[in-house]
Protein backbone atom coordinates (compact mmCIF):
# COMPACT_ATOMS: atom_id res chain seq x y z
CA UNK A 1 0.00 0.00 0.00
CA UNK A 2 1.70 3.12 -1.19
CA UNK A 3 0.18 6.55 -0.92
CA UNK A 4 -0.99 7.99 -4.22
CA UNK A 5 0.99 11.23 -4.21
CA UNK A 6 4.45 12.05 -2.94
CA UNK A 7 5.13 8.35 -2.98
CA UNK A 8 8.76 8.71 -3.91
CA UNK A 9 9.49 10.76 -0.82
CA UNK A 10 7.36 8.51 1.24
CA UNK A 11 9.15 5.40 0.06
CA UNK A 12 12.45 6.90 0.98
CA UNK A 13 11.13 7.71 4.38
CA UNK A 14 9.81 4.21 4.90
CA UNK A 15 13.10 2.60 3.96
CA UNK A 16 14.92 4.59 6.56
CA UNK A 17 12.63 3.51 9.31
CA UNK A 18 12.30 0.10 10.82
CA UNK A 19 9.63 0.96 13.34
CA UNK A 20 7.67 3.98 14.43
CA UNK A 21 9.19 3.92 17.89
CA UNK A 22 12.57 4.77 16.55
CA UNK A 23 13.67 8.31 16.08
CA UNK A 24 14.34 9.24 12.52
CA UNK A 25 17.16 11.69 12.43
CA UNK A 26 17.10 11.76 8.65
CA UNK A 27 13.50 12.97 8.58
CA UNK A 28 14.53 16.32 9.86
CA UNK A 29 16.99 16.94 7.03
CA UNK A 30 14.69 17.37 4.13
CA UNK A 31 15.79 17.25 0.55
CA UNK A 32 15.38 20.81 -0.75
CA UNK A 33 13.30 19.70 -3.76
CA UNK A 34 10.86 17.90 -1.52
CA UNK A 35 7.97 19.91 -0.07
CA UNK A 36 7.03 19.20 3.54
CA UNK A 37 3.95 17.07 4.12
CA UNK A 38 2.50 20.02 6.00
CA UNK A 39 3.68 23.60 6.14
CA UNK A 40 1.75 25.82 8.50
CA UNK A 41 2.86 29.47 8.47
CA UNK A 42 1.53 32.14 10.79
CA UNK A 43 -2.00 30.77 10.95
CA UNK A 44 -4.49 32.86 12.91
CA UNK A 45 -8.17 32.27 13.50
CA UNK A 46 -10.44 34.40 15.61
CA UNK A 47 -14.01 33.65 16.73
CA UNK A 48 -15.38 36.88 18.18
CA UNK A 49 -13.17 37.67 21.15
CA UNK A 50 -11.55 34.25 21.20
CA UNK A 51 -8.25 33.85 19.41
CA UNK A 52 -8.54 30.15 18.58
CA UNK A 53 -5.24 30.04 16.68
CA UNK A 54 -2.61 32.63 17.52
CA UNK A 55 0.11 32.59 14.87
CA UNK A 56 0.80 28.87 14.53
CA UNK A 57 3.80 27.87 12.39
CA UNK A 58 5.44 24.49 11.95
CA UNK A 59 6.31 21.88 9.33
CA UNK A 60 5.71 18.16 9.28
CA UNK A 61 8.15 16.14 7.16
CA UNK A 62 6.99 13.43 4.77
CA UNK A 63 6.76 10.05 6.52
CA UNK A 64 6.57 11.47 10.04
CA UNK A 65 4.22 10.18 12.73
CA UNK A 66 3.33 13.50 14.31
CA UNK A 67 1.35 14.18 17.46
CA UNK A 68 -0.73 17.30 18.04
CA UNK A 69 -1.56 17.56 21.72
CA UNK A 70 -3.25 20.02 24.01
CA UNK A 71 -6.18 20.31 26.38
CA UNK A 72 -9.76 20.80 25.20
CA UNK A 73 -10.15 24.17 23.54
CA UNK A 74 -6.44 24.54 22.76
CA UNK A 75 -7.15 24.83 19.03
CA UNK A 76 -6.26 21.35 17.78
CA UNK A 77 -9.51 20.73 15.93
CA UNK A 78 -9.57 24.29 14.56
CA UNK A 79 -6.06 23.75 13.19
CA UNK A 80 -7.03 20.41 11.64
CA UNK A 81 -10.16 21.98 10.17
CA UNK A 82 -7.98 24.69 8.65
CA UNK A 83 -5.75 22.02 7.06
CA UNK A 84 -8.84 20.40 5.60
CA UNK A 85 -10.30 23.66 4.29
CA UNK A 86 -13.28 23.43 6.67
CA UNK A 87 -12.08 26.53 8.47
CA UNK A 88 -10.72 29.53 6.60
CA UNK A 89 -7.88 31.18 8.59
CA UNK A 90 -7.91 34.96 9.12
CA UNK A 91 -4.17 35.09 8.43
CA UNK A 92 -1.36 32.79 7.40
CA UNK A 93 -1.05 29.97 4.90
CA UNK A 94 -1.17 26.19 4.97
CA UNK A 95 0.37 23.92 2.37
CA UNK A 96 -0.06 20.19 1.98
CA UNK A 97 2.83 18.67 -0.01
CA UNK A 98 3.43 22.12 -1.46
CA UNK A 99 -0.21 22.81 -2.37
CA UNK A 100 -1.90 25.78 -0.74
CA UNK A 101 -5.16 24.62 0.86
CA UNK A 102 -7.03 27.68 -0.42
CA UNK A 103 -5.46 28.64 -3.76
CA UNK A 104 -4.73 25.07 -4.89
CA UNK A 105 -7.45 23.33 -2.92
CA UNK A 106 -8.03 20.50 -5.35
CA UNK A 107 -4.46 19.18 -5.21
CA UNK A 108 -4.24 19.88 -1.46
CA UNK A 109 -7.44 17.99 -0.67
CA UNK A 110 -6.41 15.06 -2.87
CA UNK A 111 -3.23 14.73 -0.81
CA UNK A 112 -5.07 14.78 2.51
CA UNK A 113 -7.22 12.23 4.32
CA UNK A 114 -9.00 13.44 7.45
CA UNK A 115 -10.84 11.41 10.08
CA UNK A 116 -13.04 14.01 11.81
CA UNK A 117 -13.51 13.87 15.55
CA UNK A 118 -17.30 13.82 15.60
CA UNK A 119 -18.98 10.52 14.82
CA UNK A 120 -20.99 11.19 11.65
CA UNK A 121 -22.53 8.95 9.00
CA UNK A 122 -25.01 9.03 6.14
CA UNK A 123 -28.04 6.92 7.11
CA UNK A 124 -29.17 6.45 3.51
CA UNK A 125 -26.37 4.14 2.40
CA UNK A 126 -24.47 0.92 3.10
CA UNK A 127 -20.80 0.85 4.05
CA UNK A 128 -19.71 -0.16 0.56
CA UNK A 129 -21.93 2.44 -1.11
CA UNK A 130 -20.44 5.11 1.15
CA UNK A 131 -16.90 4.10 0.21
CA UNK A 132 -17.64 3.86 -3.53
CA UNK A 133 -19.17 7.34 -3.45
CA UNK A 134 -16.39 8.79 -1.35
CA UNK A 135 -13.93 7.48 -3.97
CA UNK A 136 -16.00 9.14 -6.68
CA UNK A 137 -15.82 12.53 -4.95
CA UNK A 138 -12.04 12.25 -5.27
CA UNK A 139 -12.43 11.44 -8.98
CA UNK A 140 -11.67 7.75 -8.55
CA UNK A 141 -13.77 5.14 -10.35
CA UNK A 142 -13.46 1.37 -10.06
CA UNK A 143 -11.85 1.55 -6.63
CA UNK A 144 -13.14 -1.92 -5.65
CA UNK A 145 -9.86 -3.70 -4.92
CA UNK A 146 -8.59 -0.91 -2.68
CA UNK A 147 -11.95 -0.64 -0.91
CA UNK A 148 -11.81 -4.40 -0.26
CA UNK A 149 -8.35 -4.02 1.20
CA UNK A 150 -9.42 -1.19 3.51
CA UNK A 151 -12.49 -3.16 4.62
CA UNK A 152 -10.28 -6.15 5.33
CA UNK A 153 -7.73 -4.16 7.30
CA UNK A 154 -10.36 -2.44 9.40
CA UNK A 155 -12.24 -5.70 9.93
CA UNK A 156 -15.32 -4.28 8.24
CA UNK A 157 -15.81 -7.01 5.60
CA UNK A 158 -18.82 -8.53 7.34
CA UNK A 159 -20.48 -5.10 7.51
CA UNK A 160 -19.82 -4.08 3.89
CA UNK A 161 -23.47 -4.39 2.90
CA UNK A 162 -24.93 -3.20 6.18
CA UNK A 163 -26.57 0.21 6.37
CA UNK A 164 -24.34 2.63 8.26
CA UNK A 165 -27.28 3.43 10.54
CA UNK A 166 -27.24 -0.15 11.87
CA UNK A 167 -23.59 -0.07 12.98
CA UNK A 168 -22.26 0.30 16.51
CA UNK A 169 -20.26 3.39 17.46
CA UNK A 170 -16.93 1.60 17.03
CA UNK A 171 -17.94 0.30 13.62
CA UNK A 172 -19.05 3.77 12.53
CA UNK A 173 -15.65 5.07 13.59
CA UNK A 174 -13.98 2.44 11.41
CA UNK A 175 -16.12 3.49 8.45
CA UNK A 176 -14.93 7.07 8.97
CA UNK A 177 -11.32 5.89 8.92
CA UNK A 178 -12.07 3.94 5.74
CA UNK A 179 -13.66 7.04 4.16
CA UNK A 180 -10.52 9.04 4.86
CA UNK A 181 -8.37 6.44 3.10
CA UNK A 182 -10.30 5.74 -0.13
CA UNK A 183 -8.06 8.02 -2.19
CA UNK A 184 -4.80 6.73 -0.66
CA UNK A 185 -3.86 10.12 0.75
CA UNK A 186 -0.13 10.60 1.39
CA UNK A 187 -1.02 12.69 4.46
CA UNK A 188 -3.49 11.28 6.99
CA UNK A 189 -4.91 13.33 9.85
CA UNK A 190 -6.75 11.61 12.69
CA UNK A 191 -8.60 13.84 15.14
CA UNK A 192 -9.01 11.81 18.33
CA UNK A 193 -9.76 8.58 16.49
CA UNK A 194 -9.81 6.48 19.65
CA UNK A 195 -12.11 8.65 21.78
CA UNK A 196 -14.76 6.34 23.21
CA UNK A 197 -13.44 3.32 21.33
CA UNK A 198 -12.91 -0.10 22.92
CA UNK A 199 -9.45 -1.54 23.53
CA UNK A 200 -9.66 -4.10 20.76
CA UNK A 201 -10.47 -1.58 18.05
CA UNK A 202 -7.89 0.85 19.40
CA UNK A 203 -5.29 -1.86 19.06
CA UNK A 204 -6.37 -2.87 15.55
CA UNK A 205 -6.57 0.74 14.45
CA UNK A 206 -3.06 1.57 15.62
CA UNK A 207 -1.69 -1.53 13.97
CA UNK A 208 -3.20 -0.44 10.67
CA UNK A 209 -2.12 3.19 11.02
CA UNK A 210 1.42 2.12 11.91
CA UNK A 211 1.51 0.00 8.81
CA UNK A 212 0.35 2.93 6.68
CA UNK A 213 3.09 5.02 8.27
CA UNK A 214 5.71 2.34 7.51
CA UNK A 215 4.46 2.33 3.93
CA UNK A 216 5.29 6.02 3.75
CA UNK A 217 2.08 7.85 4.71
CA UNK A 218 2.57 10.89 6.91
CA UNK A 219 0.37 10.63 10.00
CA UNK A 220 -0.85 13.54 12.13
CA UNK A 221 -2.67 12.51 15.26
CA UNK A 222 -4.49 14.25 18.07
CA UNK A 223 -5.39 12.27 21.13
CA UNK A 224 -6.16 12.66 24.80
CA UNK A 225 -4.44 9.35 25.56
CA UNK A 226 -0.90 10.57 26.14
CA UNK A 227 0.54 7.09 26.33
CA UNK A 228 -0.71 6.56 22.76
CA UNK A 229 1.04 9.69 21.56
CA UNK A 230 4.19 8.72 23.45
CA UNK A 231 4.43 5.28 21.91
CA UNK A 232 3.37 6.25 18.36
CA UNK A 233 4.56 9.76 17.60
CA UNK A 234 8.15 10.55 16.73
CA UNK A 235 7.53 14.26 17.09
CA UNK A 236 5.04 16.25 19.08
CA UNK A 237 3.54 19.73 19.01
CA UNK A 238 1.65 20.98 22.03
CA UNK A 239 -0.96 23.70 21.77
CA UNK A 240 -2.28 25.82 24.58
CA UNK A 241 -4.87 28.55 24.10
CA UNK A 242 -4.15 28.71 20.40
CA UNK A 243 -0.40 29.00 20.79
CA UNK A 244 2.36 26.48 20.15
CA UNK A 245 4.08 25.77 23.47
CA UNK A 246 6.24 22.82 22.42
CA UNK A 247 7.51 21.38 19.17
CA UNK A 248 10.07 18.66 19.65
CA UNK A 249 10.93 15.06 19.06
CA UNK A 250 9.13 12.96 21.61
CA UNK A 251 12.37 11.63 23.07
CA UNK A 252 13.87 15.12 23.45
CA UNK A 253 10.70 16.42 25.00
CA UNK A 254 10.72 13.63 27.54
CA UNK A 255 14.39 13.92 28.43
CA UNK A 256 14.26 17.68 28.73
CA UNK A 257 11.11 18.12 30.73
CA UNK A 258 10.56 14.84 32.54
CA UNK A 259 12.90 12.89 34.77
CA UNK A 260 13.48 9.25 35.56
CA UNK A 261 12.25 8.43 39.05
CA UNK A 262 13.83 6.04 41.50
CA UNK A 263 11.63 4.53 44.19
CA UNK A 264 13.46 3.08 47.19
CA UNK A 265 12.47 1.11 50.23
CA UNK A 266 15.24 1.02 52.82
CA UNK A 267 16.00 -1.14 55.80
CA UNK A 268 18.30 -0.14 58.63
CA UNK A 269 17.69 3.62 58.79
CA UNK A 270 16.52 6.67 56.89
CA UNK A 271 17.86 8.42 53.83
CA UNK A 272 21.17 10.27 54.33
CA UNK A 273 20.98 14.09 54.33
CA UNK A 274 22.82 14.35 50.99
CA UNK A 275 19.94 12.59 49.26
CA UNK A 276 17.04 13.63 51.45
CA UNK A 277 17.00 17.13 49.96
CA UNK A 278 15.94 15.83 46.52
CA UNK A 279 13.67 13.04 47.63
CA UNK A 280 10.03 12.83 48.53
CA UNK A 281 9.25 10.54 51.40
CA UNK A 282 6.02 8.63 51.53
CA UNK A 283 4.21 7.42 54.64
CA UNK A 284 5.07 3.80 53.93
CA UNK A 285 8.78 4.49 54.36
CA UNK A 286 9.39 4.72 50.61
CA UNK A 287 11.41 7.45 48.98
CA UNK A 288 11.08 8.81 45.50
CA UNK A 289 14.07 10.54 43.87
CA UNK A 290 14.13 12.39 40.54
CA UNK A 291 17.15 11.66 38.42
CA UNK A 292 18.42 13.87 35.63
CA UNK A 293 20.12 10.87 34.04
CA UNK A 294 20.51 7.16 34.64
CA UNK A 295 24.18 7.40 35.77
CA UNK A 296 22.87 8.89 38.98
CA UNK A 297 21.50 5.51 40.04
CA UNK A 298 25.04 4.43 40.78
CA UNK A 299 25.78 7.58 42.81
CA UNK A 300 22.66 7.06 44.88
CA UNK A 301 23.43 3.41 45.58
CA UNK A 302 26.97 4.34 46.51
CA UNK A 303 25.77 6.94 49.02
CA UNK A 304 23.35 4.43 50.55
CA UNK A 305 26.10 1.86 50.88
CA UNK A 306 28.42 4.40 52.51
CA UNK A 307 25.69 5.24 55.05
CA UNK A 308 25.35 1.55 55.90
CA UNK A 309 21.83 1.26 54.56
CA UNK A 310 20.30 -1.70 52.75
CA UNK A 311 17.87 -1.48 49.85
CA UNK A 312 14.80 -3.58 50.56
CA UNK A 313 13.09 -2.74 47.24
CA UNK A 314 13.86 -0.55 44.26
CA UNK A 315 11.95 0.54 41.16
CA UNK A 316 13.11 2.70 38.27
CA UNK A 317 10.40 4.72 36.51
CA UNK A 318 10.68 6.06 32.96
CA UNK A 319 9.83 9.67 32.13
CA UNK A 320 6.24 10.03 30.94
CA UNK A 321 4.69 12.38 28.46
CA UNK A 322 1.91 13.06 30.92
CA UNK A 323 4.35 14.82 33.28
CA UNK A 324 5.64 16.97 30.41
CA UNK A 325 2.10 17.75 29.37
CA UNK A 326 1.04 18.77 32.87
CA UNK A 327 4.18 20.86 33.34
CA UNK A 328 3.79 22.71 30.04
CA UNK A 329 0.10 23.32 30.51
CA UNK A 330 0.65 24.69 34.02
CA UNK A 331 3.36 27.10 32.93
CA UNK A 332 2.03 30.68 32.69
CA UNK B 1 -16.47 15.16 -13.86
CA UNK B 2 -16.38 11.97 -11.78
CA UNK B 3 -16.87 14.04 -8.64
CA UNK B 4 -19.93 15.78 -10.07
CA UNK B 5 -21.37 12.53 -11.44
CA UNK B 6 -20.91 10.80 -8.09
CA UNK B 7 -22.58 13.59 -6.15
CA UNK B 8 -25.45 13.66 -8.65
CA UNK B 9 -25.79 9.88 -8.29
CA UNK B 10 -25.80 10.19 -4.52
CA UNK B 11 -28.44 12.92 -4.53
CA UNK B 12 -30.68 11.00 -6.93
CA UNK B 13 -30.23 7.73 -5.01
CA UNK B 14 -31.01 9.54 -1.78
CA UNK B 15 -34.52 10.55 -2.85
CA UNK B 16 -35.11 7.42 -4.92
CA UNK B 17 -34.49 5.17 -1.90
CA UNK B 18 -37.43 6.88 -0.22
CA UNK B 19 -39.46 7.41 -3.42
CA UNK B 20 -42.69 6.58 -1.66
CA UNK B 21 -42.29 9.71 0.37
CA UNK B 22 -40.50 11.88 -2.18
CA UNK B 23 -42.34 11.01 -5.41
CA UNK B 24 -45.46 8.94 -4.77
CA UNK B 25 -46.79 11.03 -1.86
CA UNK B 26 -46.75 14.38 -3.70
CA UNK B 27 -48.40 12.74 -6.72
CA UNK B 28 -51.21 11.50 -4.48
CA UNK B 29 -51.60 14.93 -2.88
CA UNK B 30 -51.95 16.54 -6.31
CA UNK B 31 -54.51 13.93 -7.27
CA UNK B 32 -56.54 14.75 -4.16
CA UNK B 33 -56.49 18.47 -5.02
CA UNK B 34 -57.67 17.61 -8.47
CA UNK B 35 -60.55 15.43 -7.28
CA UNK B 36 -61.80 17.99 -4.77
CA UNK B 37 -61.46 21.07 -6.99
CA UNK B 38 -62.82 19.45 -10.12
CA UNK B 39 -65.83 18.12 -8.23
CA UNK B 40 -66.68 21.50 -6.74
CA UNK B 41 -65.67 23.84 -9.56
CA UNK B 42 -65.80 22.09 -12.90
CA UNK B 43 -69.40 23.12 -13.66
CA UNK B 44 -68.96 26.70 -12.44
CA UNK B 45 -65.59 27.87 -13.67
CA UNK B 46 -64.24 28.10 -17.16
CA UNK B 47 -60.93 29.86 -17.62
CA UNK B 48 -60.24 29.28 -21.32
CA UNK B 49 -63.35 29.09 -23.53
CA UNK B 50 -62.74 25.60 -24.96
CA UNK B 51 -60.99 24.02 -21.96
CA UNK B 52 -62.88 22.42 -19.05
CA UNK B 53 -61.72 23.57 -15.60
CA UNK B 54 -60.33 20.14 -14.63
CA UNK B 55 -58.15 20.05 -17.74
CA UNK B 56 -57.03 23.63 -17.04
CA UNK B 57 -56.11 22.65 -13.50
CA UNK B 58 -53.99 19.56 -14.26
CA UNK B 59 -50.89 21.19 -15.83
CA UNK B 60 -50.83 23.81 -13.09
CA UNK B 61 -51.05 21.18 -10.36
CA UNK B 62 -48.36 19.08 -12.04
CA UNK B 63 -46.06 22.09 -12.29
CA UNK B 64 -46.76 23.27 -8.74
CA UNK B 65 -45.94 19.80 -7.39
CA UNK B 66 -42.80 19.64 -9.52
CA UNK B 67 -41.61 23.02 -8.25
CA UNK B 68 -42.34 22.32 -4.57
CA UNK B 69 -40.51 19.01 -4.78
CA UNK B 70 -37.54 20.47 -6.60
CA UNK B 71 -37.23 22.93 -3.73
CA UNK B 72 -37.72 20.24 -1.10
CA UNK B 73 -35.06 17.97 -2.59
CA UNK B 74 -32.02 20.23 -2.38
CA UNK B 75 -33.11 21.97 0.79
CA UNK B 76 -33.92 18.88 2.85
CA UNK B 77 -30.85 16.99 1.65
CA UNK B 78 -28.57 19.88 2.62
CA UNK B 79 -30.14 20.61 5.99
CA UNK B 80 -30.05 16.92 6.92
CA UNK B 81 -26.39 16.67 5.95
CA UNK B 82 -25.62 19.82 7.91
CA UNK B 83 -27.48 18.81 11.04
CA UNK B 84 -26.19 15.22 11.11
CA UNK B 85 -22.73 16.55 10.22
CA UNK B 86 -22.11 14.18 7.33
CA UNK B 87 -21.75 17.15 4.97
CA UNK B 88 -18.10 17.04 6.06
CA UNK B 89 -17.62 14.13 3.64
CA UNK B 90 -18.58 16.47 0.80
CA UNK B 91 -16.45 19.35 2.07
CA UNK B 92 -13.23 17.33 2.45
CA UNK B 93 -12.97 16.08 -1.17
CA UNK B 94 -11.79 18.28 -4.06
CA UNK B 95 -15.32 19.02 -5.36
CA UNK B 96 -15.56 22.49 -6.87
CA UNK B 97 -18.39 24.87 -6.04
CA UNK B 98 -19.69 24.41 -9.59
CA UNK B 99 -19.82 20.62 -9.28
CA UNK B 100 -21.56 20.94 -5.92
CA UNK B 101 -24.13 23.37 -7.32
CA UNK B 102 -24.79 21.44 -10.53
CA UNK B 103 -25.27 18.12 -8.73
CA UNK B 104 -27.76 19.46 -6.17
CA UNK B 105 -29.74 21.43 -8.73
CA UNK B 106 -29.88 18.65 -11.33
CA UNK B 107 -31.03 16.08 -8.77
CA UNK B 108 -33.76 18.55 -7.75
CA UNK B 109 -34.80 19.06 -11.38
CA UNK B 110 -35.03 15.30 -11.79
CA UNK B 111 -37.18 14.80 -8.71
CA UNK B 112 -39.40 17.72 -9.70
CA UNK B 113 -39.80 16.34 -13.23
CA UNK B 114 -40.62 12.84 -11.92
CA UNK B 115 -43.31 14.25 -9.64
CA UNK B 116 -44.70 16.53 -12.38
CA UNK B 117 -44.82 13.73 -14.95
CA UNK B 118 -46.26 11.41 -12.29
CA UNK B 119 -49.15 13.82 -11.70
CA UNK B 120 -49.84 14.01 -15.45
CA UNK B 121 -49.76 10.21 -15.77
CA UNK B 122 -52.18 9.47 -12.94
CA UNK B 123 -54.64 12.06 -14.23
CA UNK B 124 -54.57 10.69 -17.80
CA UNK B 125 -57.54 8.36 -17.22
CA UNK B 126 -59.59 11.20 -15.72
CA UNK B 127 -59.24 13.96 -18.27
CA UNK B 128 -58.65 14.54 -21.93
CA UNK B 129 -55.37 16.42 -22.02
CA UNK B 130 -53.56 17.30 -25.22
CA UNK B 131 -49.97 18.42 -25.43
CA UNK B 132 -50.01 21.10 -28.13
CA UNK B 133 -46.43 22.31 -27.76
CA UNK B 134 -44.48 19.69 -25.80
CA UNK B 135 -41.11 21.46 -26.18
CA UNK B 136 -42.45 24.52 -24.34
CA UNK B 137 -43.89 22.38 -21.55
CA UNK B 138 -40.66 20.46 -21.19
CA UNK B 139 -38.52 23.60 -21.20
CA UNK B 140 -40.58 25.17 -18.41
CA UNK B 141 -40.58 21.94 -16.39
CA UNK B 142 -36.78 21.84 -16.46
CA UNK B 143 -36.17 25.57 -16.00
CA UNK B 144 -38.77 25.90 -13.25
CA UNK B 145 -37.29 22.88 -11.48
CA UNK B 146 -33.83 24.42 -11.77
CA UNK B 147 -35.01 27.75 -10.27
CA UNK B 148 -36.65 26.02 -7.31
CA UNK B 149 -33.75 23.57 -6.94
CA UNK B 150 -31.44 26.59 -6.75
CA UNK B 151 -33.70 28.27 -4.19
CA UNK B 152 -33.67 24.98 -2.25
CA UNK B 153 -29.88 24.97 -2.33
CA UNK B 154 -29.80 28.54 -1.00
CA UNK B 155 -32.31 27.71 1.75
CA UNK B 156 -30.45 24.52 2.70
CA UNK B 157 -27.15 26.36 3.00
CA UNK B 158 -28.66 29.32 4.83
CA UNK B 159 -30.84 27.49 7.37
CA UNK B 160 -29.18 26.30 10.57
CA UNK B 161 -32.27 24.58 11.92
CA UNK B 162 -35.25 22.72 10.53
CA UNK B 163 -37.66 25.44 11.61
CA UNK B 164 -35.73 28.10 9.69
CA UNK B 165 -36.05 25.92 6.62
CA UNK B 166 -39.75 25.37 7.35
CA UNK B 167 -40.19 29.16 7.58
CA UNK B 168 -38.53 29.61 4.18
CA UNK B 169 -40.77 26.92 2.73
CA UNK B 170 -44.05 27.98 4.33
CA UNK B 171 -43.71 31.77 4.12
CA UNK B 172 -41.99 32.09 0.76
CA UNK B 173 -42.23 29.00 -1.42
CA UNK B 174 -45.81 28.00 -0.60
CA UNK B 175 -47.36 31.46 -1.20
CA UNK B 176 -45.32 31.91 -4.40
CA UNK B 177 -46.49 28.58 -5.80
CA UNK B 178 -50.11 28.79 -4.60
CA UNK B 179 -50.62 32.35 -5.80
CA UNK B 180 -49.16 31.77 -9.22
CA UNK B 181 -52.32 31.07 -11.17
CA UNK B 182 -52.40 27.31 -10.64
CA UNK B 183 -56.09 27.37 -9.70
CA UNK B 184 -57.21 30.39 -11.73
CA UNK B 185 -56.24 32.67 -14.55
CA UNK B 186 -54.68 35.82 -13.15
CA UNK B 187 -56.90 37.82 -15.55
CA UNK B 188 -59.78 36.96 -13.24
CA UNK B 189 -58.05 38.96 -10.48
CA UNK B 190 -58.63 42.64 -9.58
CA UNK B 191 -56.17 44.99 -11.25
CA UNK B 192 -53.89 45.36 -8.21
CA UNK B 193 -53.48 41.60 -7.67
CA UNK B 194 -52.98 41.10 -11.38
CA UNK B 195 -49.99 43.44 -11.20
CA UNK B 196 -48.69 41.72 -8.07
CA UNK B 197 -48.97 38.34 -9.79
CA UNK B 198 -46.72 39.62 -12.56
CA UNK B 199 -43.97 40.04 -9.98
CA UNK B 200 -44.15 36.38 -9.02
CA UNK B 201 -41.60 34.36 -11.02
CA UNK B 202 -43.55 31.15 -10.38
CA UNK B 203 -46.50 32.61 -12.32
CA UNK B 204 -44.37 32.62 -15.50
CA UNK B 205 -43.33 28.99 -14.93
CA UNK B 206 -46.94 27.82 -14.55
CA UNK B 207 -48.19 29.97 -17.38
CA UNK B 208 -45.44 28.86 -19.76
CA UNK B 209 -45.92 25.21 -18.83
CA UNK B 210 -49.67 25.50 -19.44
CA UNK B 211 -49.03 27.06 -22.86
CA UNK B 212 -47.41 23.75 -23.84
CA UNK B 213 -50.76 22.02 -23.29
CA UNK B 214 -53.37 24.48 -24.56
CA UNK B 215 -51.46 26.80 -26.84
CA UNK B 216 -52.79 29.78 -24.92
CA UNK B 217 -51.54 31.56 -21.88
CA UNK B 218 -51.84 34.79 -19.91
CA UNK B 219 -48.55 36.17 -21.25
CA UNK B 220 -46.62 35.09 -24.38
CA UNK B 221 -44.40 32.03 -23.64
CA UNK B 222 -41.33 33.82 -25.00
CA UNK B 223 -41.72 36.46 -22.32
CA UNK B 224 -42.15 33.81 -19.63
CA UNK B 225 -39.06 31.97 -20.87
CA UNK B 226 -37.05 35.17 -20.65
CA UNK B 227 -38.22 35.94 -17.12
CA UNK B 228 -37.64 32.40 -15.85
CA UNK B 229 -34.20 32.13 -17.48
CA UNK B 230 -33.18 35.54 -16.13
CA UNK B 231 -34.30 34.55 -12.67
CA UNK B 232 -32.39 31.26 -12.90
CA UNK B 233 -29.20 33.04 -13.94
CA UNK B 234 -29.49 35.52 -11.09
CA UNK B 235 -30.09 32.84 -8.45
CA UNK B 236 -27.38 30.57 -9.89
CA UNK B 237 -24.89 33.42 -9.70
CA UNK B 238 -25.87 34.09 -6.08
CA UNK B 239 -25.65 30.41 -5.11
CA UNK B 240 -22.28 29.94 -6.79
CA UNK B 241 -20.95 32.99 -4.95
CA UNK B 242 -22.25 31.58 -1.65
CA UNK B 243 -20.67 28.19 -2.30
CA UNK B 244 -17.40 29.67 -3.47
CA UNK B 245 -17.04 31.83 -0.38
CA UNK B 246 -17.92 28.88 1.85
CA UNK B 247 -20.88 30.79 3.34
CA UNK B 248 -22.24 28.81 6.33
CA UNK B 249 -20.34 25.71 5.20
CA UNK B 250 -16.69 26.61 5.72
CA UNK B 251 -16.15 28.81 8.74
Amino acid sequence: MRPAGGSHAAQEASERVSGPDQIRSSDMRMTPSLPPALRISGVEKRYGNLLALDGISFDVAPGEFFGLLGPNGAGKTTLISALAGLVIPDAGTIEILGHDVQADYRAARRALGVVPQELVFDPFFTVREVLVMQSGYYGIRDNGPWIDEILHNLDLESKANANTRALSGGMKRRVMVAQALVHRPPVIVLDEPTAGVDVELRHALWQFIRRLNRDGHTIVLTTHYLEEAESLCTRIAMLKQGRLVALERTADLLSRHAAHTLRLKLSGGSLPASLAARAQASSSGEYCLSLTNLDEVETVLHALHAAGLKVADMELGKPELEEVFVELMRAP
Amino acid sequence: MTGFRTLLYKEVTRFWKVAFQTVAAPVLTALLYLLVFSHTLDRHVRVFPDVPYTAFLVPGLAMMSALQNAFANASSSLIQSKITGNIVFLLLPPLSHREFFAAYVLASVLRGALVGIGVLLVTLPLIDLRLVAPAWAFAFLLLGGAVLGTLGTIAGIWADKFDQLAAFQNFLIMPLTFLSGVFYSIHSLPDFWLKVSHLNPVFYMIDGFRYGFFGHSDVPPEQSLLVVSGFLLLLAWLTLAMLKSGYKLRH
